[in-house]
């Protein structure tokens, strides 16, 4: 019978150790699911680069622009144009601005994407304020550069054929408002 | 023995037996399934007529109290029955009864991590219906964010304890499943009578092991999952918060990586109970044994890589949404393996119309009608428009409340003369048997027509044009509420029967497994001489 006990033993630990090791897979999968989806563009994440490659085609796209806050959010976050069009590949220049209303300096981080979610492989980023933290001063209103090209490469992509306007979206949160320490990393 | 049986609450509470410990998981499933049936009541007639007026009447509330509780009920009953009815019943129960039997094995591999699991499942199950007194969100109480349990309505949409209260409830019921399966893996293994092969084994112990696999590799991803839900409500992560850089719809995917294999946890043991009760009453053994256990494998392997089809509407691109089609469709081979293998099991043979093999075949027709919707909605194309609707509630419930719940039925009336040494009322059990059917064909079948109308799952409320469908699936429910009353009855009658009245095989010649050799009920101890399997 302690033979069998024995036995009965490791097969338990084994199999323990493996729940283990699938709870360790469901944090793991946290990072890993990042890396996919900068990787992949999966959810219209968009893609980070140094230089733009120079490419330009004929085929035109055009880019439209959002903006929006988190509910905690208080400042006045909009883009200063609506739209552009442009080459693929072109190299271009828009702006957003950000009003910060209220007697508090507050510095705040924005997450973005583009809709339709399959172009965010292709919409490159060479300068974006949201690679940073941005902060404002009480009654601050300033003007943010993104640098980006569409990257020629969506021209050899069928499933990305129709596309011929994507939305660039910024959502701005709240990283820390200066006057209330006690909140600091107010996050809702 | 080296022992004395023990007697009086001891030999409940401080229980190593797995016969007991199965019958205390049957109750405990019967007790909670009243509950999850009861809430499931009072959805139904909140939703018999249009507008909201059940609820505030019923328990003086005002529309809004009303709305949230109903938000409640909804994940409170699917809560329940999955974890606290359908798993303790068929794996806790008929598992732990059955498995050990059926390999000729004298108990299960660690008996006291059998009491350990069953004694969770009480507190876990205490803390879910605690979770629904204390607030959820804006005074209310209770968490309705659905059995799903979504971020953000999780997170910052329910503030109150109630969420922290169900998230504990579950990692409780977790622990208990895990342990559970790492028994059943272990005894199932290492514990089986001498000859008795791994393709020897009866049908229904394949398909426990195969659940018991699915539960190690997918519940702790639950736990994962709902521990950053804990922190990211308690503790200032951002897991699944956007301001601090996480993904909401990463919840989603780790939920469905288990929630998926979820559904074959349910549904697989069920396979199992099914196989034998339509061999037995076939007189024939079951076609294909090998298929049949290969074609469970299969599905429990499958059930893993198909997840991402719960959540065709979250923006996946075209190509991830074609693999996933495909994946979840090639589910139907196998399945379609079993239902053929069943039918031909019954083809020629010489059957008999008892009242499990009645439900079994009802098991059959109903899983069967689930699995065509099943098919329809796995196409993300057709699951853009019926997503979130009353078309998915009848498919899952079709594939789990009439089928799974009526192979808890159809195994209850199989084994009940075994477990208990009394067999139950014969023609009140074929009343019991039609009523039921009856009523839960009325309940869901009308369901598919309010999906289709685009009646969204979920709501408290519906526009008149939904009406005449809800009234009749309302209707249903009362007819079903007859089958259940009538079960207590049946089962009572049963139970308090004065005399034992069953054979050592009451089923006659189609019955093969081990559990037929001994008496009814079997000893307390059996097989201290292991039987040896040609």
């Amino acid at each position: 019978m302690s033979d069998i006990s024995k036995k009965n033993g490791r097969m338990a630990f084994i199999f323990a150790g493996v729940a283990v090791g699938m709870v360790g897979m469901a944090y793991a999968a946290v990072p890993l699911y990042n890396l996919f989806c900068q990787v992949t563009g999966y959810g219209g994440t968009t893609q980070q680069v140094e230089v733009s490659s120079g490419e330009v085609i004929e085929r035109e796209m055009k880019v439209r622009f959002n903006a929006a806050v988190h509910r905690d959010m208080p400042w006045d976050f909009k883009p200063v144009q609506i739209s552009q069009k442009m080459h693929i590949g072109e190299q271009k220049l828009a702006y957003y601005e950000a009003y910060n209303p209220t007697n508090k300096t507050i510095v705040g981080t924005a997450t973005y994407n583009v809709t339709p979610h399959k172009a965010g492989e292709y919409f490159a980023k060479i300068e974006c304020f949201c690679f940073t933290e941005q902060e404002l001063k009480p009654g601050e209103r300033i003007s943010m550069p993104v640098v980006y090209f569409i990257d020629p490469l969506i021209a050899e992509d069928r499933n990305l054929d129709e596309v011929s306007e994507v939305t660039l979206s910024y959502t701005f949160f709240v990283k820390e408002i200066e006057d209330d320490k006690a909140e600091s990393s107010v996050g809702r | 023995m080296a022992h004395e049986n023990p007697t009086g609450w001891k030999r409940w509470v401080y229980s190593t037996n797995h016969k007991d410990i199965g019958v205390m998981y049957l109750w405990f499933a019967f007790f909670a399934g009243l509950i999850g049936f009861t809430m499931s009541g009072l959805m139904r007639m909140e939703l018999m007529e249009p507008g909201v007026n059940f609820l505030p009447g019923l328990f003086g509330m005002t529309e809004d109290q009303a709305r949230h509780m109903f938000n409640v009920l909804t994940t409170g009953h699917g809560l329940i029955m999955v974890f606290f009815m359908v798993m303790p019943a068929l794996i806790g129960g008929f598992g732990n009864y059955f498995v050990p039997l059926m390999i000729g094995a004298p108990d299960m591999a660690f008996p006291r991590m059998n009491n350990i699991s069953f004694w969770l499942m009480p507190p876990s199950f205490i803390l879910l219906l605690l979770s629904t007194f204390v607030e959820g969100t804006s005074g209310m109480p209770g968490f309705g964010g659905g059995w799903t349990a979504y971020a953000p309505l999780s997170t910052y949409g329910h503030t109150g304890p109630s969420m922290d209260l169900a998230i504990l409830s579950l990692h409780v019921a977790g622990a208990s499943s895990i342990m559970g399966a790492i028994n059943y893996i272990t005894t199932i293994f290492n514990m089986r009578a001498p000859g008795m092969t791994i393709h020897k084994m009866p049908l229904f112990a394949w398909s426990v092991l195969i659940t018991a696999f699915l539960l190690v590799l997918s519940l702790p991803v639950l736990a994962g999952a709902i521990t950053m839900l804990l922190t990211d409500r308690n503790f200032g992560t951002t897991f699944f918060d956007p301001a601090g850089g996480g993904d909401p719809i990463l919840y989603q995917h780790l939920f469905w990586f288990f929630g998926h294999p979820e559904v074959y946890i349910m549904i697989l043991p069920a396979f199992g109970i099914i196989s034998h009760i339509v061999s037995t009453f076939s007189r024939k053994p079951v076609f294909g044994y090998l298929g049949m256990a290969y074609a469970m494998a299969a599905i429990g392997f499958i059930g893993f890589v198909v997840w991402a089809h719960h959540m065709y509407t979250v923006g996946l691109d075209v190509d991830t949404k074609a693999y996933f089609v495909a994946a979840t469709m090639v589910i139907a081979v196998p399945t379609g393996v079993k239902i053929f293998s069943w039918i031909a099991t019954m083809w020629g043979g010489s059957i008999r119309f008892t009242v499990p093999m009645l439900y079994a075949i009802a098991f059959i027709l109903l899983f069967t009608m689930g699995g065509v919707t099943g098919v329809v909605l796995s196409n993300a194309g057709a699951d853009v428009p019926l997503h979130d609707t009353y078309y998915v509630v009848a498919h899952f419930h079709y594939v789990l409340s009439l089928g799974a719940v009526f192979a808890i039925f159809a195994g209850l009336y199989y084994w009940i003369g075994k477990m208990s040494g009394k067999q139950y009322p014969n023609f009140l059990a074929n009343v019991q048997f039609w009523v039921t059917f009856v009523g839960v064909n009325m309940i869901f079948f009308p369901q598919h027509f309010l999906g289709l109308q685009g009646m969204p799952r979920r709501y408290v409320d519906y526009t008149d044009a939904h009406a005449y469908w809800n009234k009749i699936s309302s209707y249903g429910y009362l007819v079903t509420l007859v089958g259940v009353l009538l079960f207590i009855l049946v089962m009572a009658m049963t139970i308090f029967k004065k005399k034992k009245d069953v054979p050592d095989n009451q089923w006659g010649e189609g019955a093969t497994t081990l559990e037929w050799t001994l008496s009814s009920p079997p000893p307390f101890h059996q097989f201290n001489e292991l039987p040896r399997i040609k």
